[in-house]
């Protein structure tokens, strides 16, 4: 059974509980019978619900017969997992070495500066979490930086403020 | 439902070869649109979505066929497009350039001048890919059909001679002939390590076991590498024959593609390949009716660099932490589910069908004596010509940076290359007509590596640089063995003391002594290649850590602590802007007197330098 990637699409705002829960114990039946699947699952949970929070980690372990503390152990183990809701809008910094050389370091001190968070941190709002990634391939643009899937190339911090005054233009279309 | 044939032979592989080129034949121009990552964040669907429009408006459906092909190479252009058979390459193109386009080239068949590619360093338009300084020099066999061919068409890979090579490999030749043959062309793995190829496959042909896999790494975290990411998006289709030449060789029935989260592209275009692969039969059972059963299962990654160490890898593959363990046991004696497992890169993979359809010998007519056949490069940082290169191994670097990558912007000055990422080292500009090749390189203490390679000019901190490495290595460092969870933590730790301008010259000497400790005594390849970015920036600058503690001065004002501020009284307007700007009201001055900083209150935050309109604040 080949389960497509959409189904991990998230909806966490249209979604109820219930739904969510229903969506995600088809996944689990369709890895039922495999070997070693266990990061695909937790793609999945990560992608339906948002995070994978220690209640839900004690439910894939009920569900998979998978001991909670390997299921702990390997969502924290991984920089893709997160156990902490995130905000609506994920801002990424491209830290590769490429966007580094050329002045990604300047970008997150400007993000950091008018957001008024750190990295890894969300805005109080709930609107924006700030995170580095490393290298996402697009070194020819360098410095890059992304909201959500907008990749935004050649970033100064001029750039920066820009970028967010648009957001905040979307926003209140 | 589907138009796909079966295929149960290299003869239907030809019927599908010259049904495609027949087909091909029917159009006058054929337009490739790139759509490697650089090209997709620069929006080329717009651009393709334009081009269709355009077409349709002028009514030449039937005359132009326009494909989305994976990376063609010159990332910092894009959107770009290649107009075939004419082979004109335009640049950095916008939806709105493309209606004069259509009509003009595509309709009035005369080129676009003013859209087409433009050389930095020669200050003119070349028009056509053959007569670009960045493709002439470069040979692509990794990347033969990356750029050239829809991605999505297994038939056009087919009508480039794809999986003729297995079809070869299960028809006429025997295991011990494909690993021969790999073992001659002198193949090394290209993803870091450069152990030969076919010594690696005839040990897992070799392994007892019922029951074997082949593993593709696709785990391209080294930050500033993406081949094998562009390999994948660009042409899925190399992989998968790859593998199953492989697993032919060695004697597994199921391989894993292991691809980083990072990658949705890649991840969807390779199960893309997949489902056409075993539409046609060409995965699956009896292939090729040779009695060879094969199928691959792609595993996702979910972020974390130490998975492109094989035991690691495995771990992950398996579902747990991607922890290293010890060799031996090696993975072609106790890989994966405790089975035999060979484990190859994506780039090495891409290399196979060609060896095997062409032969070993025309392989190994590339390269030097000890290192045969291309590699790919990222190039990226401070060049001209930024974006995906292949070139014979042991092209000096020069030719690299100054011939295909165009040189230096802004007419400064080389100062280093970044090879092999957060295991390699720097190559200074004494070494620049090095050939790079996996034994000249290691000995400078760089490695190959998997292919990044930056390039920085005099405006970079070296301490800087190793400072970053440094930084990566200890977050990516698993935790598992000592030597790397501390010792990188240590390193980083005096790096930014350094930088901070608290060094000492002792604390170069401690930062030498544990960097070759950890090298020594760490468990796996990530550990025990960490302090190369140390190692080989002590090598060749010292000189500069020596500024940093020594002098407490950063030459290239790249670490803020040690930069200082001072008004240039000459140009001074005595405007005021800058005291009046200053968070920590450490300028004064007035209307009558030249504003000065007092460097003990200073906080370096450089808004003095940015809010001065007559560029009277210098740095050191």
């Amino acid at each position: 059974m080949n389960i497509e990637l959409d189904a991990s699409k998230c909806c966490c705002a249209q979604e109820k509980d219930e739904q969510k829960y229903k969506r995600f114990d088809s996944v689990i039946s369709g890895y039922k019978d495999k070997e070693g699947n266990l990061i695909q699952i937790l793609h999945y949970a990560q992608g339906i619900f948002g995070c994978i929070s220690p209640e839900l980690q004690e439910y894939i372990a009920e569900k998979t017969g998978i001991p909670v503390s390997k299921v702990h152990g390997v969502v924290t183990f991984y920089a893709h997992f997160s156990t902490e809701p995130k905000g609506e809008h994920i801002i990424k910094v491209c830290m590769g070495t490429a966007c580094f050389v050329l002045g990604a370091k300047d970008i997150v001190d400007a993000l950091s500066d008018k957001l008024g968070i750190g990295v890894g941190e969300t805005t109080k709002d709930g609107k924006y979490t700030l995170e580095v990634t490393r290298c996402i391939g697009a070194c020819g643009l360098a410095p890059v930086m992304t909201i959500d899937d907008v990749v935004y190339q050649q970033v100064d911090k001029k750039k920066v403020e820009q970028i967010l005054n648009n957001e905040e233009v979307k926003e209140h279309e | 439902m589907s138009d796909k044939v079966f295929i149960k032979s290299a003869d239907d592989l030809e019927l599908v070869k010259d049904a495609f080129l027949k087909r091909l034949h029917n159009y006058k121009y054929r337009v490739l649109v790139c759509s490697g990552g650089g090209c997709v964040s620069a929006n080329c669907h717009a651009v393709k979505n334009a081009l269709l429009q355009a077409i349709k408006d002028n009514g030449i459906e039937d005359q132009v066929l326009v494909s989305e092909t994976g990376c063609i190479g010159t990332c910092n252009l894009g959107p770009v497009m290649a107009v075939m058979p004419e082979e004109v390459f335009y640049t950095k193109l916008t939806p709105a350039d493309i209606p004069a386009i259509v009509k003009s080239h595509l309709v009035d068949g005369n080129i676009c001048q003013e859209n087409t590619y433009y050389d930095i360093a020669l200050q003119k338009r070349v028009s056509r890919l053959k007569d670009i300084e960045f493709f002439k020099n470069q040979v692509k066999i990794a990347l033969r059909n990356c750029g050239s061919i829809d991605y999505s068409s297994i038939e056009e890979y087919i009508a480039n001679d794809g999986y003729m090579a297995a079809a070869k490999a299960l028809g006429e030749m025997t295991r011990q002939q494909v690993i021969e043959e790999v073992t001659n062309s002198g193949l090394r793995g290209r993803g870091g390590a450069g152990f030969p190829t076919g010594i690696k496959w005839k040990a897992g042909y070799e392994a007892d076991g019922d029951e074997k896999y082949i593993v593709c790494n696709a785990d391209e975290g080294d930050p500033g590498a993406f081949m094998d990411r562009s390999i994948i998006e660009g042409d899925p289709h190399s992989i998968i024959e790859g593998l199953m030449i492989g697993a032919y060789a060695i004697g597994a029935k199921k391989g894993f593609a292991y691809i980083r989260a990072e990658y949705p592209l890649a991840i969807e275009r390779f199960n893309a390949a997949l489902a056409q692969a075993r539409e046609m039969g060409i995965l699956g059972e009896n292939i090729f009716s040779s009695g060879f059963n094969f199928d691959i299962e792609v595993r996702i990654g979910a972020g974390a660099f130490v998975c492109g160490e094989e035991t690691a890898l495995m771990a992950s593959v398996e579902g747990g932490r991607g922890e290293p363990r010890q060799k031996p046991p090696f993975p072609f004696q106790k890989g994966l589910l405790g089975k035999p497992t060979i484990i190859n890169n994506v780039e090495t993979l891409a290399n196979i069908p060609p060896i095997i359809f062409k032969g070993s010998q025309w392989y190994a007519g590339f390269g030097t004596e000890k290192s045969k056949g291309t590699k790919v490069f990222a190039l990226a940082g401070d060049i001209n010509n930024t974006g995906l290169v292949e070139v014979p191994i042991g092209m000096p670097l020069r030719d690299i940076v100054y011939g295909i990558g165009g040189g230096i912007p802004g007419g400064r000055e080389y100062k280093a290359a970044q090879i092999g990422g957060p295991s390699g080292g720097c190559i200074p500009k004494e070494h620049l007509d090095t050939p790079v090749d996996y034994d000249s390189l290691t000995k400078l203490g760089a490695i190959m590596g998997s292919g990044g390679l930056i390039i920085m000019d005099e405006d970079k901190c070296m301490v800087d640089v190793a400072k970053y490495f440094m930084d990566f290595v200890q977050n990516e460092s698993c935790g598992k063995c000592i030597p790397c969870r501390l010792g990188t933590k240590r390193m980083k730790q005096i790096l930014e003391k350094i930088t901070d301008g608290k060094g000492t010259p002792e604390d170069i000497d401690e930062l030498e002594a544990i960097a070759r400790d950890v090298t020594a005594t760490a468990l796996c390849g990530l550990g025990q290649t960490a302090s190369n970015p140390i190692l080989s920036t002590l090598r060749s600058f010292r000189n500069e850590y020596e500024e940093h503690v020594t002098d407490k001065k950063c030459a290239t004002g790249k670490c803020k602590e040690l930069v200082s501020y001072r008004v240039l009284a000459e140009i001074c307007k005595k405007c005021g802007l800058c005291a009046k700007n200053c968070p920590a009201t450490a300028i004064t001055g007035s209307k009558e007197e030249p504003y000065e900083i007092d460097e003990s209150k200073c906080i370096k935050c450089g808004i003095c330098l940015e809010k001065c309109p007559f560029e009277a604040i210098s740095t050191n």
